[in-house]
């Protein structure tokens, strides 16, 4: 069936089984790898993206609520060659150990932002549930943290 | 490398452990560095300079420079976030004058023949690649030398060499413009390298090589590899231990959408069809039969895994301590516990995977791989190619820890390409990686200590049994068993590193258990550590002593115990170590020593309603020299997280054959808010050559927090994951 939906600023139509999972149109029909699969059943946010801003954990999501939606992945985070907020942190603390994990977390930290301006550390706690095996969460705290700032500073 | 410091007492055995866990990657890292090796191996690729590693005469590259001023270092050792890269890429850049990020380090894929002949692993790459990189570094930069002066027309001594341009009076060439048109290069004499305190990059905290790819989600890993006309693949794997394929039906899935050919296998069933998703229905559609051996739960393996059970090979061995401590037990006045870790998975977040072309006689596999040239020996052999014919490129790792030293996926994805004259890519699900993976071994340790008089240990001994670590890996001979008497992986901080104890004994028992059990990062470590500083601090509270003393008073006086004396004071002063507990909250110490790189940690912890909360770690590490200070950092830091959840959290459970869970969350694992928010981590360089990093300090986390809770709760946690319920 044909789906049309916005990514990362263009128009795209795919066609496709409707309960296939936004990741696989994403990756595989799309070439937009940064979206990762870890699980398949929503357990680690490695897919994780931005469907109409919403934090969405994209291995479990059938690509027919995405019709008519603005989906963002990695990719479509920073605009041009100027970083987002989260990457320029990410950067800054050198967060990435094997980086795999990376882009879910990051997604999953722009959408908190944009929610949580200023969140604390328990914000952070009860909003950054994705898994990272090179235990990369002391930084990612401190990333987390210094993207906000950035982020205001911009805005 | 300095792997042996001369011991007084019982040199031979240790000697002799030392060199197996860290001697293998020096065989490597010495043999290819003779003039004569490197002249034998000369060859030309046009209009590039190419310097080669190995002896051999087909392409071994390590550098390579364009015309087009490209500085490309391709690595034999692979990226899975230790920052081997980068490290690399620092010590190249130190003797090839040029900037750090100026070098791109790529994967040398195995077509190439740089080939490392072991694995990227045991925390070994920059530390068996140290003193070669360098070398090869600077030889190229002579090399490049030698033709500058040709061109300029002035002599070599007349030459400046700086941030990749050679110059000389006015005039200035690029490595590119230095290159371009020459086919004939002269080897030099290895050069003198650079002394430590000249170092430019080595030392200095730069950014990851790959830092920015990583923050943009670039298609760099395994699983993102994409071929033209490309089909997709899936598997069937045991989900029983013991368990042999009988039969399959695949009359439904052969007709189910997208599905193109079924390849049966001796092995082995896998579906082929347009998108990943096709072929995981289809699969999931099979009618699977399995033939079990024999019934299995988790109380049995843990019955298997006891002292006493299996193969006995007594591994350290100082004065009498059997007997001392036999009659001790008889008279009551040892200090005896037992400790049991669980069955730990991998779980790293990439899962395994291959994609394969086979076609016109030739392979190539796209794959994370630990082991590039094992996974070249397997797929050449079930193909039935010459290695010629085979090239593996190593792709970026979505993790590593040991669970890509098995590269099945590259002979199954191989096979699948093969039979249809297209490329195939072919990965795990989450589940198959749960359940086929090659776990990290149960363990069971007796720990026996006695004081003397003085409250001193007198004597102490480490009983400890353990699953295949080295043993039946690819990596190891299949008769290293037989050579090497204990399994070199699982015995991994099994010794008793306070050596003036006058009388030792540590004693490994191998048992065989139904199921792949291997290296997972540390491999021995992280259980044997457990056992034996939880056992030290109890001994020292037996003593009424202040544990950290109370260590410091039992190490030998020479260069290992300096340095292991030098962490633990540092870490007691740096963290302002107690032994008394403050505000409900309490300190707990422990150290260890693995490869040689002694490393010490104070945990600070609260117990609320019984559950356990790590607020604040410190962690003093000796690798010595840091060549990346910032990613030692990273791997201390990263080494204490994974470190937490392997003793708080994981652990895999056994029922019908079945091990579980098969997915994160009931697997579970540390997560961000477990993660301390505090970790302060100081490096000491007691040594002149950089030394293991990515695994020593897994070792002291889990028995830093058994005591720190024992301070608390007066209660000596003895099985992980810990639990006070
Ligand atoms: S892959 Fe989607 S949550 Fe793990
Ligand atoms: S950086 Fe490797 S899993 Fe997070």
């Amino acid at each position: 069936m044909k789906i049309s939906f916005n990514i990362n600023g263009s128009a795209q139509t795919v066609d496709v089984d409707e309960k296939t999972p936004l990741l696989w149109v994403v990756r595989d029909l799309l070439d937009l790898k940064g979206t990762k699969f870890g699980c398949g059943k929503a357990a680690c946010g490695a897919c994780t993206l931005h469907v109409d801003g919403e934090s969405v954990r994209s291995c479990s999501f059938p690509v027919k609520y995405a019709a008519g939606k603005d989906i963002t992945t990695i990719e479509g985070l920073s605009s041009g060659d100027a970083l987002h907020a989260v990457q320029q942190a990410w950067k800054e603390e050198i967060v990435p150990q094997c980086g795999y994990c990376q882009p879910g977390f990051m997604m999953a930290t722009a959408a908190m932002l944009d929610k949580i301006p200023n969140p604390t550390d328990e914000d952070i706690d009860n909003n950054i549930v994705n898994i990272c095996r090179c235990g990369t969460y002391y930084r990612m705290r401190k990333a987390i943290h210094r993207a906000a700032e950035i982020k205001n500073t911009n805005s | 490398m300095s792997a042996s410091k001369s011991k007084k007492k019982g040199l031979r055995r240790r000697k002799f452990l030392k060199y197996s866990g860290i001697g293998l990657g020096l065989i490597i890292g010495g043999g290819y560095l003779s003039r004569h090796m490197w002249r034998r191996s000369i060859f030309e690729i046009a209009e590039s300079a190419i310097v080669p590693y190995n002896g051999n005469l087909s392409p071994n590259i390590w550098f390579q420079i364009t015309p087009a001023n490209e500085i490309i270092l391709h690595s034999s050792k692979v990226e899975m976030g230790q920052g081997t890269f980068t490290g690399l890429a620092q010590l190249a850049a130190e003797e090839l004058e040029v900037e750090v990020e100026k070098i791109k380090v790529v994967h040398a894929d195995t077509a190439s023949g740089n080939i490392d002949g072991m694995s990227t692993g045991g925390s070994l790459s920059i530390a068996t690649l140290w003193q070669p990189v360098r070398e090869m570094a600077a030889t190229m930069r002579e090399m490049l030398k030698q033709k500058a002066a040709e061109k300029l027309g002035v002599g070599i001594a007349d030459l400046k060499v700086e941030n990749g341009v050679i110059s000389a009076g006015g005039n200035a060439l690029t490595y590119g413009e230095v290159v371009e048109g020459v086919t004939d290069w002269e080897f030099p004499d290895t050069p003198k390298l650079k002394e430590a305190k000249d170092f430019k990059y080595i030392g200095k905290p730069v950014a990851r090589v790959d830092l920015h790819d990583k923050v943009v989600g670039a298609p760099m890993f395994g699983i993102d590899v994409e071929v033209p006309d490309m089909l997709h693949a899936s598997v069937v794997r045991p989900e029983k231990i013991d368990a042999k394929l009988k039969s399959v039906d695949s009359s439904k899935a052969a007709s189910m959408p997208g599905v193109i050919k079924i390849v049966e296998e001796k092995d082995f069933v896998g579906v082929i069809a347009e998108t990943h998703v096709q072929a995981e229905n289809a699969r999931n559609a099979l009618k699977v039969e399995w033939e079990i051996n024999k019934s299995w739960d988790l109380a049995e393996v843990r019955a298997m895994t006891k002292v006493g059970n299996g193969k006995l090979t007594v591994i350290q061995k100082e004065g009498d301590a059997k007997s001392i401590l036999d009659d001790a037990e008889e008279e009551g006045s040892v200090v005896k516990l037992e400790f049991n870790t669980p069955i730990g998975a991998h779980a790293q977040i990439e899962p395994n995977g291959a994609t394969a072309l086979v076609k016109d006689g030739k392979a190539t596999v796209w794959l994370s791989t630990q082991v590039p040239l094992i996974t070249l020996n397997e797929v050449s052999d079930r193909l039935g190619m010459d290695k010629e014919n085979v090239n593996i490129i190593p792709k970026f790792l979505g993790g590593g820890f040991g669970r890509r030293l098995h590269t099945p996926n590259a002979v199954q994805a191989a096979l699948m390409s093969k039979a249809i004259g297209r490329p195939v890519k072919c990965f795990f699900d989450r589940k198959q990686e749960f359940q086929n993976d090659t776990f990290r071994p149960p363990t069971h340790h007796i720990v026996r200590g006695k004081l003397d008089a003085n409250g001193n240990i007198e004597a102490i001994g480490h009983d400890f049994s353990s699953g295949d670590v080295a043993f039946n890996s690819a990596l190891m001979p299949p008769i290293a068993g037989t050579i090497l008497g204990a399994d070199i992986g699982a015995i991994r901080g099994g010794a008793i590193q306070y050596r003036s104890i006058p009388n030792i004994r540590a004693e490994s028992w191998h048992v065989d258990l139904p199921f792949a059990t291997s290296w997972w990062r540390s491999l021995g470590l992280l259980a044997n550590t457990f056992a034996i500083e939880s056992s030290i601090d109890e001994l020292a509270i037996k003593a009424q002593k202040n544990p950290v003393d109370f260590r410091l008073s039992h190490i030998e006086d020479n260069e290992a115990g300096k340095r292991l004396r030098n962490v633990i004071k540092t870490c007691a002063e740096k963290a302002g170590y107690t032994d008394e507990v403050v505000n409900g909250r309490a300190m707990g110490f422990a150290a260890s020593t693995d490869a040689g790189s002694p490393c010490a940690q104070v945990v600070e912890v609260s117990v609320v309603d019984n559950q356990i909360k790590v607020h604040k770690v410190t962690a003093v590490l000796d690798c010595g020299i840091a060549v990346n200070p910032d990613q030692v950092r990273a791997q201390v830091e990263g080494c204490i997280i994974m470190g937490i959840s392997a003793s708080m959290f994981e652990q895999m459970d056994l029922k019908d054959n079945k091990l579980f869970p098969v997915i994160y969350g009931p697997y579970q694992m540390a997560m961000m808010r477990d993660a301390p928010k505090e970790i302060d981590v100081v490096l000491i360089e007691g040594a002149d050559f950089a030394g293991p990093v990515g695994e020593p300090p897994l070792g002291p986390i889990g028995a830093a927090i058994g005591n720190a809770v024992r301070r608390i709760t007066g209660k000596r946690l003895t099985d992980l994951p810990m639990s006070l319920a």
